[in-house]
């Protein structure tokens, strides 16, 4: 049985007088996914987004969410997603709790004081919720963010960039937030963030966008299998395994030479026998690193970006 | 509605800066009470000279109506640059801030939001008037007393102890119709922009360029005034003639709430369709 479309955009494009933010652009997100969109600057994620939360509209396309249209149901619709766009701007004149008091009200939910401050303090915040949120920093004013995102509970949350500001350990507790919405609470999370690393450790499913236009989408597991890995090799005599490796079955596969190392790309199941290989001819291979992760997948992907 | 409009109330009175016009009208009221409780009886014998031929004037006419409506005279052309303090920055100051991300994704209609912002505003533009009639009216008639009025409109007019109140206190309401007008013309500013400031002073420049051609008795423009708002801003003098000309009232009004009405409009259409980019 198919899972059920939370997110269905199809041919989405916005335009901005001679500029094409969002191109055409085509994606499914299904229940409980958490669904990585990625792309550099100006890829068109947060336009996208804007589009999806009727921020703006776009020029051509659709937006379904929960199976109907944005346009018809824009209301409906809006009751069940809790999102931050870009970075959370709050009003800074009213406290933390005041604040989502507001914003609970106007969505409609129950902002019952047993509720703010169980939210508040989920993100970390319960000891200032009388504070101004002009005091807050820039991690605070995220982790506020993130608890208006949820105070209403909704089925799908959409995260733009959630742990820009952060330090480590709150980008930690995001990514553990994150998980535990999805696994704990069942809840479909459609987050952007350019921290590539994040997204892989999280996401189920990705997008990579670039200029608008999505370049790749799938299960994120099996888009990396698919790729060949980069592989970082030192060896003794760097030349002569230049050599082998272009007298091999690894031929044309080296992307860059520097000193003693040696990058090239190799699909996953051949590393093994390129190791032995280069050591059966003599060569002393003192590293070898592949490197798997989705930021040299995205690197790869984006590549030439701002040329 | 009622709902998203008392949240729109709390936003407004948590600013510091609804509290200027609150602030201004409070000492401008209180410099002119205080002047006019040392020299008060100058002032009447000066603005009387020209009547001591004619009339003899007895009794103190130096009351708190008279200075209420001192006031009122003085400060109808002031008041809407207080008001669009608040008004001009209700839809851009959300912009500025960046919350309108936070408002527009929340499910309510678009619709709903400007007229709550709109209703609020208004509720403002009312509490501004209450406080002119506390600290004009009601502070005067503590300090001064209350008495017989006297006019000093195309003449003289004395109006009687007892028919004044009601006369202040439909000035004060249609004295709202006119500064709703300014506030709206300040709201549809507000919508077009993504900074305070433009709408406040645009609303300023279109208010003063608005006034002098009101005043200037020429060629079209003679034509085009009696449909400039700024024109019937001053509908509410009509309570303190005597009778009440209750049909140039009615026109006045009916002139300004079609401007607001307009103003409303453009601003609802302007912000269903606006793009959302701050």
């Amino acid at each position: 049985m198919e899972k059920e479309k939370i997110i269905e955009l199809t041919g989405l494009t916005k335009k901005f007088k001679d500029l094409v933010a969002v191109d055409s652009l085509n994606l499914n997100v299904y229940k409980g996914d958490v669904f990585g969109f990625l792309g550099p600057n100006g890829a068109g994620k947060s336009t996208t987004i804007r589009m999806m939360l009727s921020l703006i509209k776009p020029t051509r396309g659709e937006i379904k969410l929960f199976g109907k249209s944005l346009n018809e149901n824009r209301i409906e619709i809006l009751r069940k997603i809790g999102a931050i766009v870009e970075k959370p701007d709050f009003y800074l004149y009213l406290s933390a709790y005041k604040n989502l008091e507001i914003l609970g009200k106007i969505s409609g939910t129950d902002v019952s004081e047993k509720k703010i401050m169980e939210h508040l303090e989920l993100v970390g915040l319960e000891k200032r919720y009388k504070s101004k949120v002009k005091t807050f920093s820039h991690g605070m004013k995220q982790r506020l963010g993130l608890a208006q995102a949820l105070l209403h509970d909704p089925e799908l949350i959409i995260l733009d960039e959630p742990t820009t500001g952060l330090d480590p350990q709150g980008m930690k507790e995001v990514r553990d937030l994150v998980l535990y919405l999805s696994k704990e609470k069942g809840k479909t999370v459609f987050l952007s963030s350019h921290i590539l690393r994040e997204v892989e450790l999280i996401a189920s499913r990705m997008i990579i966008i670039n200029k608008g236009s999505a370049q790749v989408e799938g299960n994120v597991k099996d888009l990396l299998d698919s790729q060949n890995v980069s592989v970082l090799l030192e060896a003794d005599k760097p030349d002569e395994a230049v050599n082998l490796i272009e007298a091999s079955i690894w031929k044309g596969r080296i992307t860059s030479r520097s000193g003693n190392e040696i990058v090239l790309t190799a699909p996953k199941e051949t590393l093994a026998a390129l190791n032995k290989y280069l050591v059966e001819n003599k060569i002393e291979v003192s590293a070898f690193v592949p490197s798997r992760s989705l930021e040299e997948y995205f690197l790869k992907i984006t590549e030439g970006e701002g040329k | 509605m009622i709902k998203l409009t008392v949240i729109e109330l709390q936003k407004i009175f948590k600013k510091w800066r609804t509290y200027i016009g609150f602030a201004a009208i409070g000492l401008l009221t209180a410099i002119v009470q205080i002047s006019l409780y040392f020299e008060g009886s100058k002032y009447v014998s000066m603005a009387t000279r020209s009547f001591k031929d004619q009339f003899v004037m007895s009794g103190d006419l130096m009351n708190g109506y008279f200075i209420a409506n001192m006031i009122l005279n003085g400060l109808f052309v002031h008041i809407p640059f207080l008001i669009v303090l608040v008004g001009g920055d209700l839809l851009a100051g959300e912009a500025t801030a960046g919350t309108y991300r936070m408002l527009v994704t929340r499910p309510v209609s678009r619709f709903q939001i400007l007229a709550a912002k709109f209703l609020a505003g208004n509720i403002y533009v009312l509490s501004m008037i209450a406080w002119l009639a506390f600290t004009s009216l009601g502070v005067s008639i503590l300090i001064f007393g209350s008495g017989e009025m006297m006019i000093l409109s195309n003449g003289i007019t004395i109006l009687a102890a007892d028919d004044i109140l009601w006369r202040f206190a439909g000035a004060y309401m249609v004295s709202f119709i006119s500064l709703s007008t300014i506030f709206s013309l300040s709201f549809l500013f507000s919508s077009l922009v993504e900074n305070a400031i433009g709408p406040i002073v645009a609303t300023m420049a279109v208010l003063v360029i608005l006034l002098l051609l009101s005043t200037m008795e020429i060629g079209i423009l003679k034509d085009i005034k009696p449909y400039l708002f700024p024109a019937h801003m001053g509908l509410w003098s009509n309570y303190f003639s005597d009778p009440v000309d209750y049909s140039e009232l009615t026109k006045s009004a009916g002139i300004l709430l079609a401007h607001t009405a307009v103003f409303f409009g453009a601003a609802a259409c302007i912000f269903q369709k606006k793009d959302i980019l701050s």
